[in-house]
């Protein structure tokens, strides 16, 4: 099933993935309402003037590009190790119930204390899926042998569709809030500037190491609890340890960006066709895959409808789903 | 006639003839009581309103003995039966489209909603709801339907490469399921703020102001699909042991496979069409049967029927009682109610 082979294949993939990401980011800063050039991006770093363009650059397109590859990296690691941790192919982010806690939590921030901030939905955001992921996982954990994947993951399906269920009953019974946040809860990173990205930096990264670092011991985990017992695991920690790794990183990409939904779940499947099923080669080229992803969808988002925005759930979805289709269509053998 | 009641399993054999028929007694007093929860369910939501009227004169008034006053045959059986059926027959289709595609799959998460048949009936009825907004709201199921069945033949056509897989079929279902919902979020976030409000109740899915109209379309699906379903259902045992074990069992893989899906797909369509998508009973139906009666098909399916029945049933009627004036979408109540019963399950089953 997988399509490079050899260890240099590989290496070089990730190296051809960085170019590419590279190339996404430059459109990123190009591309927009204001008519930039490439030169112009490029001085604006070696020879600041202060001048319009450089501050669009410097204050808004650069901060929304890297706030976009860092959401799609986070998203797509985080998918991956759920769908490990799961050993569900269906698993994502939100089975954890990190996208339904943080929305319920920032409407319910919206209906009852009338907040209309983005760096306020952000914490209100970042508080709701960390508390959620936390009863999930405790109630996936419930009796003897703790953790298992079928307790955690029907657990997490239920507690999000409740969560959900309140969400909507709170849109439906008041316009005035559907109205304003139904666009956040499509997913975007409009507007997002440079502190709240330094605020979410720190977590995303540290849950970006932690799970590098446990490629091998989830590559293992896969193969069942038994297995990974049997050779000497402590099958506890490691999920724990991913399970912490998920929340960071969904946690502060859904506080930073909204529930974009599609992208936990495609991209390791995107991954898994051409890297096969170690998870040490699965996480980096997540990490890659999901910021491309998310930076050409956002790209594309702005200029599909201009002078309007269309939200980056929904432009994700409609650029990766026809390639997700291709690949399952012809690569799925059984 | 009963040929052996062995005591430890509880199982029973009826055998006329040259067919036999084995059943599960633990399934068939679960079924029984849910049915009675049903009935129960929908005598009380009859009952329950503006005009209320006792439990005694519903069943009257139903079998056409005149009951109370004059009103009493318009306010049951032309306004709050019909209804009260719909939330009935749309529970038990979930519960048994569910069950199969869980069954199919072997996978706890699969359900209706997941393989986008919910996707593009959401997506035609929002579309019709948002850009027309004169739209009359009787034409709704048909052009529901009409997406749901797009949706499902697009599925089958890519899905479909000299034989099906699960996997295959459930990726890409996922992936048209996206591009569906993604085009109804735009809709959603770019609509005139009343009428997304009106998608928003479709899309949660609601048996506000159902007659007769949605009942008699949605019959000639149920009759047809869930006979077969259950016949079918012992296959589906065959198949969750695997393909090779399927196989070597005697099974025809792909035709038994794509009667299954035919079923659940037929099912919920016909289901979401009429009371919008509705989400998490599909899911949840066949999670809280198995834990009632066990993973045997046989069993598993008319309990999961019976369960997803039950469950829109309570589900409608609390909405309707507990806020008093406003009512709640019985779709937003199904998983209220249904969450916290599942996780009490699971819960008390933690150490099996």
């Amino acid at each position: 099933m997988r399509f490079l082979r050899s260890r240099y294949a590989l290496l070089l993939g990730l190296l051809i993935g960085s170019g590419a990401l590279f190339l996404c980011l430059l459109a990123s800063v190009r591309f927009g309402a204001a008519q930039i050039g490439t030169l112009e991006v490029i001085e604006a770093f070696t020879d600041y003037d202060g001048s319009e363009e450089d501050l669009i650059i410097r204050t808004l397109r650069v901060p929304r590009a890297l706030i976009a590859a860092l959401v799609g990296a986070a998203l797509g690691v985080a998918g991956a190790l759920m769908q490990g941790l799961t050993r569900n192919p269906l698993a994502d982010p939100g089975i954890l119930g990190i996208e339904a806690g943080a929305a319920l939590a920032v409407v319910g921030a919206v209906f009852f204390l009338g907040i209309s901030s983005l760096s306020t939905y952000a914490l209100f955001a970042f508080v709701g899926a960390g508390t959620t992921a936390v009863v999930v996982y405790g109630l996936g954990s419930l009796g003897r042998g703790g953790m298992s994947p079928m307790k955690i993951t029907i657990a997490g399906a239920a507690m999000a569709a409740f969560l959900g269920s309140m969400t909507t009953a709170m849109l439906i019974l008041n316009q005035r809030t559907l109205d304003e946040i139904r666009f956040w809860l499509a997913g975007s990173v409009a507007g997002r500037d440079l502190g709240l990205l330094l605020q979410v930096l720190p977590y995303i990264l540290v849950g970006l190491l932690l799970a590098l670092a446990l490629g091998r011991q989830v590559t293992t985990l896969t193969l069942g609890d038994d297995v990974a017992t049997g050779l000497g695991q402590q099958t506890v920690w490691v999920k724990v340890g991913a399970a912490v790794s998920v929340v960071l990183l969904a946690g502060s990409a859904v506080a930073v960006a909204g529930p974009v939904g599609f992208v936990g779940l495609v991209v390791p499947h995107l991954v898994r066709f051409f890297v096969g099923v170690d998870y040490r080669w699965i996480l980096p080229y997540s990490i890659l895959v999901g910021a491309i992803l998310l930076v050409s969808a956002d790209v594309a988002a702005r200029l599909v409808l201009r002078p309007q925005e269309l939200p980056l759930g929904v432009m994700t979805a409609l650029v990766g789903a026809p390639f997700f289709i291709y690949l399952a269509r012809w690569r799925v053998k059984r | 006639m009963i040929r052996a009641i062995r005591g430890q399993e509880r199982k029973m054999t009826l055998r006329t003839g040259g067919t036999s028929f084995r059943m599960d007694l633990r399934a068939v007093s679960m079924v029984l009581i849910l049915g009675l929860v049903s009935v129960a369910g929908i005598i009380a939501n009859v009952g329950y309103g503006e005009y209320p009227i006792a439990p005694l004169d519903v069943l009257r008034t139903v079998f056409g003995v005149e009951a109370g006053d004059g009103n009493y045959d318009f306010i049951v059986n032309t306004l709050r039966l019909p209804r009260a059926l719909v939330a009935f027959l749309v529970g038990l289709a979930l519960g048994i489209s569910g069950a199969i595609l869980q069954g199919l799959t072997r996978n706890p998460l699969a359900a209706p909603d997941i393989v986008g048949i919910n996707a593009g009936a959401g997506l035609a009825a929002v579309t019709c709801i948002v850009l027309l907004p004169s739209f009359p709201s009787s034409l709704l199921p048909p052009v529901a339907f009409g997406g749901a069945f797009a949706v499902a033949v697009l599925l089958y056509l890519l899905a479909w490469r000299g034989s099906s897989s699960p996997l295959r079929l459930i990726l890409i279902g996922i992936g048209l399921g996206a591009i569906a919902t993604a085009l109804t979020t735009t809709m959603i976030v770019f609509g005139e703020i009343f009428e997304v409000t009106k998608a928003l109740v479709w899309l949660t899915g609601s048996v506000y102001g159902r007659t007769w109209e949605q009942v008699w379309p949605l019959l000639p699906w149920l009759v047809v699909f869930v006979p077969l379903s259950f016949a079918l259902s012992r296959n589906l045992n065959a198949l969750n042991l695997g393909e090779e074990v399927a196989r070597s069992l005697g099974s025809r893989i792909e035709v038994e496979r794509g009667m299954l899906l035919l079923c659940s797909v037929a099912l919920a369509a016909a289901a979401v069409a009429t009371a919008g998508t509705i989400g998490f009973v599909g899911l949840i139906a066949p999670h809280i049967a198995r834990r009632l009666v066990g993973p045997s098909h046989g069993g598993l399916l008319p309990t999961s029927a019976m369960t997803g029945g039950a469950l829109v049933v309570l589900a409608d009627l609390v909405g309707r009682v507990s806020f008093g004036a406003v009512e709640i979408p019985c779709g937003i109540v199904t998983a209220a109610i249904g969450a916290p019963f599942f996780l009490y399950l699971l819960y008390r089953n933690r150490n099996k």
